[in-house]
């Protein structure tokens, strides 16, 4: 597989299947694991990071889900490519950075991806759409069995997995939900439910769009405590949390059904209208306009659009993806306007 | 400047928070930075949280001598851990355990591990179940007259066996 080829292919996570699926994106476990011996990357020299790069993509290649997966070096990636499968949720901001014995591991469905030598020697990730932690944990758990047994990971019994951080020691685990919150958002509810999230020691961010923006009516939920609690625990304390909060989700949505939905219907197909008109469309408004047209879609209203299309929307429209597909570095204002010619091309054409 | 939080106390910890990729300016005293550490250790810039941590820890001559341990194993010295927020190596948790058991505490209410362990041919980590780590975890509490801790995994081995029991 060459980088090229995932432009025309849908991530795993964003074919909008799966449990809850109208309000939850997505489910990804993360899983930090060291080899033993090696200094954490942050402490480690060029020929140690070498090596470990070389271990871990030996072992990684005979692992049975990884066999057909494809190893990016990141040293050898152009910034766009780089900022692409960072859209792509293949790997993090901070892997794009000082790239030297970085690599990235992909598998054909892009369900499973593998940051070597990012903040830890090995990051994996695996990626479900819908509400699915257990089914990514399940998943990810063998694979990792099947890298213990090839890989000396650094281990101690009381601390567990270790880490450069101490905020990841123990299981080394991190589950994440991505949301779709709008009904909340709209209702100014969110407030309330984001300061609750925090003091049960859980985090939330917000998820697409360009720069530093806030973006829109997404947000992604997951654990800060990986010790002293199984990895069973930590998932099954997320999913408590992330089913009060797809119910209270749904009640909004309900609430506003039942009491605003002309108001509700207007905001949706003015969106709508935008996205299919418009001759130049910032990321910023892109997100904020797709996201009342899914919701739409979620709640019958708009019944010609799936969630799949719009769920691939979000990602093609971003900077580097929009590049990739013109093939060309594209300023802006270029990229405002190739935007808008895309989302046409797509909305039109069904 | 007074501290974010209380309102009482000179703000002398610094952070910048970011919130749905919106940049915070966060002035707290030492005692608030402290209680709100565990929750906030995600939204802050981790190594300043961590550097701001083990600066909380007043200075002794104990301290003194901490700051300058080294890990034989790849030379990182406690001050560096201090600056960097960042372990060096595996062994370096080892090396620093009297310093790293209670800020894994702090950090995660816990500094024991009770989740999956590597499986290896030729090395043989003891295999743990949940409910007799934390029994155990319990017994030496009350050994240690720890008894807010004790109460503590008295109602999580109370949960888990209930658990047990619906399964
Ligand atoms: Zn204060
Ligand atoms: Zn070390």
């Amino acid at each position: 597989m060459q980088i090229n080829d995932l432009i025309n292919h849908t991530s795993e996570w964003l074919k909008g299947t799966g449990p809850n699926s109208d309000v939850v994106i997505s489910s990804r476990i993360r899983l930090a694991r060291n080899l033993n011996k090696f200094p954490f990357p942050h402490w480690a020299s060029k020929a140690q990071l070498n090596q470990v790069l070389e271990k871990a993509s030996q072992a990684m290649a005979k692992v049975e889900p990884l066999k057909d997966a494809t190893l990016f070096i990141l040293a050898d990636l152009d910034s766009i490519d780089k900022q692409f499968l960072v859209e792509r949720h293949l790997m993090s901001i901070e892997h794009t950075q000082k790239t030297e014995q970085k690599a990235v591991l992909v598998n054909n469905e892009e369900n499973i991806a593998v940051m070597i030598n990012e903040e830890d020697h090995l990051r994996i990730q695996l990626m479900q759409s819908g509400f699915n932690l257990f089914e990514a944990w399940e998943i990810i758990n063998g694979i990792d069995d099947a890298l213990a047994k090839l890989l000396d990971y650094a281990y101690l019994d009381d601390f567990g997995y270790l880490t450069a951080c101490p905020t990841n020691t123990g299981t080394g685990m991190r589950g994440s939900v991505m949301l779709h919150l709008p009904a909340l958002v709209m209702s100014r509810q969110i407030e309330r439910v984001l300061a609750a999230i925090a003091k049960l020691s859980f985090t939330t961010r917000g998820l697409f769009g360009e720069g530093t923006k806030a973006s829109g009516n997404f947000f992604q939920i997951s654990n800060q405590v990986s010790l002293g609690h199984s990895e069973n625990e930590i998932i099954e304390n997320i999913n408590g949390l992330i089913r009060q909060i797809i119910e209270q989700e749904i009640q909004a949505r309900e609430i506003m059904m039942s009491k605003s939905r002309e108001i509700l219907e207007d905001r949706i197909n003015r969106s709508l209208g935008i996205l299919k008109n418009a001759r130049i469309i910032t990321s910023q408004e892109t997100i904020e306009l797709l996201s009342m047209v899914r919701l739409g879609s979620d709640l019958g209203m708009i019944k010609d659009i799936d969630r799949r299309t719009i769920n691939e929307l979000f990602i093609i429209t971003q900077p580097a993806h929009l590049q990739k597909l013109e093939n060309v570095k594209l300023t802006s204002d270029q990229r405002d306007l190739k935007r808008a010619e895309l989302i046409r091309k797509k909305l039109n054409l069904l | 400047m007074l501290c974010d939080i209380c309102g009482k106390n000179q703000a002398t910890v610094h952070l910048t928070e970011i919130i749905d990729d919106q940049m915070n300016e966060l002035h707290l005293c030492e005692e608030c930075a402290r209680h709100k550490s565990a929750a906030m250790e995600q939204q802050f810039g981790l190594s300043d949280l961590l550097a701001g941590m083990a600066g909380f820890e007043k200075s002794s001559a104990k301290d003194e001598e901490a700051l300058t341990m080294k890990c034989p194993a790849c030379g990182l010295t406690y001050a560096d851990f201090k600056k960097v927020g960042r372990l060096g190596c595996g062994e370096c948790y080892n090396v620093f355990r009297k310093y790293l058991a209670p800020l894994l505490k702090r950090i995660h209410g816990s500094n024991q591990h009770i989740g999956k362990s590597p499986q290896k041919a030729g090395r043989v980590y003891k295999k743990k179940d949940g409910l007799a780590e934390l029994k155990s975890q319990l017994a030496k509490a009350i050994q240690d007259e720890a008894f807010e801790e004790a109460a503590r995994l008295r109602d999580r081995i109370k949960e888990m066996e209930t658990k047990k029991e619906k399964e």
